[in-house]
C-alpha cells in the first residue's frame, strides 16, 4: 500500500500569529514537505491545480519537476491535473517530459476542478464540465499510446500526424487515477479504461464516497479488469497529530476554525465524527485511517492532508517526522496483515513495464550497441 | 385493488415556527387533521410525521456550510423526500417565507421533491401578507416541479378569532377545502411512498464517448 500526502498549496495566514507567509516561501515549503516526506518514508507527493488566489499550485510539472530533483524515491503526482480546462495535448507533453526527468516516478490524476470561473478563464463553458473531462482524456490516452495521432473532437481543434513528444519513458504511459467527489459518470470513465480511481475523502461523510467506489468497482470487473476487488482505488484523509490527543485538538482548533472550509459550521468532534479528519495522537490517526478499510475495501493508496489552512512549516514537518515514525509503519503493517494476495498493489511505473514485458528505452540502447 | 391491500399513506409536515406556542404549528395541525379526516372518509389511513424546523435549525445552518447533512437532518429530509405528501407551513417574514423554512428546502436535492403533493400554507400577522403563499411558495414548489394544491392557506392573526362576518370567517372553510385537495392527491396512491432512485443510474462510457463525436 502507498502512503502520500497531497497538498492544495493554499496560501492562508496562520490564524496563531496572523502572519500570511509570501507566495515565494509557500512554495518552497510544499518542496520542503514533499522532500520530507520522502526521508520520513512516504510514498507519494501530490499537488493541486489552481488558478486563482490564495493558491500558489498553478504549475503542477514545474513544481514536480523541482521535487524530483530533490529527491531519489518518492512518487510525484497530482491532485488534481484540470483535464477540463487544460489542452490534453499539453498535459501530454508536460508530463512525459516530466516522467523522463523523474525517470518514471509519476503518475497523474485527472479532475475536473471546483472553481466555476476557471472554465471560462481558459475559455470554456462549465456547463461542459463532464463532456470536456470524457473527451479531453480520450485524445491524452491516445496520445500517449499511439505514435501518430489522427485526432477530431468537440471541444479542440483536430490534429492531423500529430506526435506529441517525448514519447513516454520506456514506452509505458504514467499510470492515471480519476479523481471525484461526487460524479458517477467520472468513476465509470476510470472503470471503462481500467485506471484508479480517486476518492479525496475530505469535508463529508465516508459513506458518500463508498457509493462512488463501490460503482467504480463494480464497473471495473464489469469491463474486464479484474475483480471488483482488485479495482485501484485511492483515498485522501485530513490528519494533525501530536504526542498527545489533547495537544492536537488545542493545537488545531485556530486552524479550524479559521479554514475557510471547516470555519463557521460543525464542531471539530462532530467533523471528526462523521468525516475523515482526524486530530490527534498517532494511535487515533492508526485506528481512524485503518477504519477506511471498513467503507472503501482493501485499497492501494492513502494520502494524507497535513499542511491546509496557515500551517507553519516547522508545524507540518513535526507532521511529517510523527507520521513516519509512528504512523505509517503501523499502518503498512496493519493494511498488509489483511489484504489479500489477489488485491495487487498501485501500479508504478516498474510494474507496468514488467507487466508488459517491454524492455527499458535504457537497456534496448545498450542492446542495439 | 382491494382496500385492505392499501397500507397506510405517509403524510409530513414541515413547521417553521420559531415560537413555542406556535400558530405555525397550529395551522399546521389544523390542517393535518383536515387531510386525514377527508382520506378517513375515502377509507384511508394516514401516518403523520412532523418536522419541527426550529429543533434542525443549527443542522440546517451546519449543511449550508458543509454541504452534507448530520444524521438527524437527514432523517427529516427523508421523511420529506419519501412522503406521500407533504404539508408546509411557514410564518411569514419580511415579506416572505421564513430564511430557516427556505435554508431547509435548499439543503433538500433539487429533483426530490419531484411530483409531490404539497399543501402550502402560511401565518402572519396581518392579512396584508397573504399573497407570500403565491408570490414566494408557489414559485419555489413549482421549481421544484412539486404540485402543489390550488387553495394555498393563509392564517392571520385576526383569523384565529372572527368577527361575526360570513365574508372574512373563511379559515375552517379553507382549512377543509385545502385539506380536501390534498387528500384527493393523496388518495390515489399505494402508500409505499416512492422513495428518490438512491443510486444514479450510469451511462455506460461508450455511449458518453460516442455522444461527443462529431457528426
Amino acid at each position: 500500500m502507498q502512503f502520500g500526502i497531497f497538498s492544495i498549496g493554499d496560501v492562508t495566514a496562520d490564524p496563531a500569529t496572523g502572519r500570511t507567509r509570501s507566495e515565494h516561501e509557500r512554495l518552497k515549503s510544499m518542496v520542503a514537505a514533499a522532500v520530507k516526506a520522502e526521508e520520513v518514508g512516504f510514498d507519494v507527493f501530490a499537488t493541486g491545480e489552481h488558478h486563482n488566489p490564495p493558491f500558489v499550485s498553478s504549475s503542477p510539472t514545474t513544481l514536480l519537476s523541482h521535487v524530483a530533483a530533490r529527491t531519489d524515491r518518492i512518487i510525484l503526482s497530482t491532485s488534481t491535473t484540470l483535464i477540463t480546462t487544460n489542452d490534453p495535448v499539453k498535459v501530454a507533453e508536460d508530463y512525459a517530459v516530466l516522467q523522463h526527468l523523474a525517470d518514471g516516478r509519476v503518475d497523474l490524476m485527472m479532475g475536473r476542478g471546483n472553481t466555476g470561473p476557471v472554465y471560462p478563464w481558459f475559455g470554456k463553458d462549465v456547463r461542459q464540465g463532464i463532456p470536456l473531462a470524457i473527451e479531453n482524456y480520450a485524445l491524452l490516452h491516445q496520445l500517449w499510446r499511439d505514435d501518430v495521432v489522427d485526432w477530431e473532437g468537440r471541444f479542440r481543434t483536430p490534429l492531423q500526424g500529430f506526435t506529441s513528444t517525448p514519447r513516454p519513458l520506456d514506452g509505458v504511459p504514467p499510470f492515471v487515477w480519476h479523481g471525484s467527489v461526487r460524479s458517477p459518470e467520472i468513476a465509470e470513465q476510470a472503470a471503462y479504461y481500467g485506471d484508479g480511481f480517486f476518492v479525496n475523502n475530505l469535508f463529508g461523510p465516508m459513506s458518500h464516497f463508498t457509493k462512488l467506489i463501490n460503482l467504480y468497482r463494480e464497473r471495473y470487473a464489469h469491463y474486464g479488469h479484474g475483480t471488483p476487488e482488485q479495482a485501484i482505488v485511492g483515498a485522501g484523509g485530513h490528519v494533525f497529530v501530536r504526542r498527545n490527543s489533547q495537544d492536537a485538538v488545542r493545537e488545531y482548533r485556530p486552524y479550524f476554525a479559521a479554514s475557510p472550509v471547516y470555519g463557521g459550521g460543525p464542531s471539530i468532534e462532530q467533523y471528526m465524527a462523521q468525516t475523515s479528519l482526524t486530530v490527534g495522537s498517532p494511535q487515533e490517526i492508526i485506528d481512524k485511517t485503518l477504519s477506511f478499510r471498513d467503507h472503501f475495501g482493501d485499497y492501494q493508496r492513502q494520502l494524507f492532508n497535513i499542511d491546509m489552512a496557515g500551517l507553519p512549516l516547522k508545524t507540518v514537518l513535526e507532521q511529517l517526522d510523527l507520521l513516519g515514525e509512528e504512523v505509517l509503519p503501523a499502518l503498512r503493517k496493519e493494511f498488509d496483515a489483511v489484504r489479500p494476495s489477489s488485491v495487487a498493489e498501485a501500479p508504478t511505473h516498474a510494474s507496468l513495464l514488467a507487466r508488459r514485458g517491454a524492455q527499458p528505452d535504457t537497456q534496448s540502447e545498450e542492446a542495439g550497441k | 385493488m382491494s382496500a385492505n391491500a392499501l397500507e397506510p399513506l405517509h403524510l409530513t409536515v414541515v413547521s417553521a415556527g420559531l415560537s413555542v406556542p406556535s400558530s405555525t404549528r397550529l395551522l399546521a395541525d389544523r390542517l393535518t387533521e383536515s387531510v386525514r379526516e377527508q382520506l378517513a372518509d375515502a377509507g384511508r389511513e394516514v401516518e403523520v410525521q412532523v418536522v419541527e424546523l426550529r429543533d434542525l435549525a443549527a443542522d440546517i445552518a451546519n449543511n449550508l456550510v458543509t454541504g452534507f447533512p448530520s444524521p438527524t437532518l437527514a432523517k427529516a429530509i427523508d421523511a420529506v423526500t419519501s412522503a406521500d405528501g407533504l404539508i408546509a407551513v411557514t410564518p411569514v417574514f419580511t415579506a416572505s417565507y421564513s430564511g430557516l423554512f427556505k435554508s431547509f428546502f435548499d439543503v433538500i436535492d433539487n429533483d426530490a421533491l419531484t411530483a409531490k403533493a404539497v399543501l402550502a400554507a402560511a401565518t402572519g400577522g396581518t392579512a396584508r401578507h397573504s399573497l407570500a403563499l403565491e408570490h414566494a411558495l408557489r414559485p419555489l414548489f413549482a421549481y421544484l416541479r412539486a404540485i402543489v394544491v390550488p387553495t394555498a392557506v393563509y392564517a392571520a392573526s385576526e383569523d384565529w378569532g372572527g368577527n361575526g362576518d360570513p365574508l372574512t370567517d373563511t379559515l375552517p372553510r379553507r382549512i377543509a377545502r385545502a385539506g380536501g385537495e390534498l387528500a384527493e392527491l393523496m388518495r390515489g396512491r399505494t402508500g409505499s411512498a416512492a422513495r428518490p432512485a438512491d443510486e444514479a443510474a450510469v451511462v455506460p462510457f461508450a455511449q458518453q464517448l460516442d455522444s461527443l463525436r462529431p457528426a
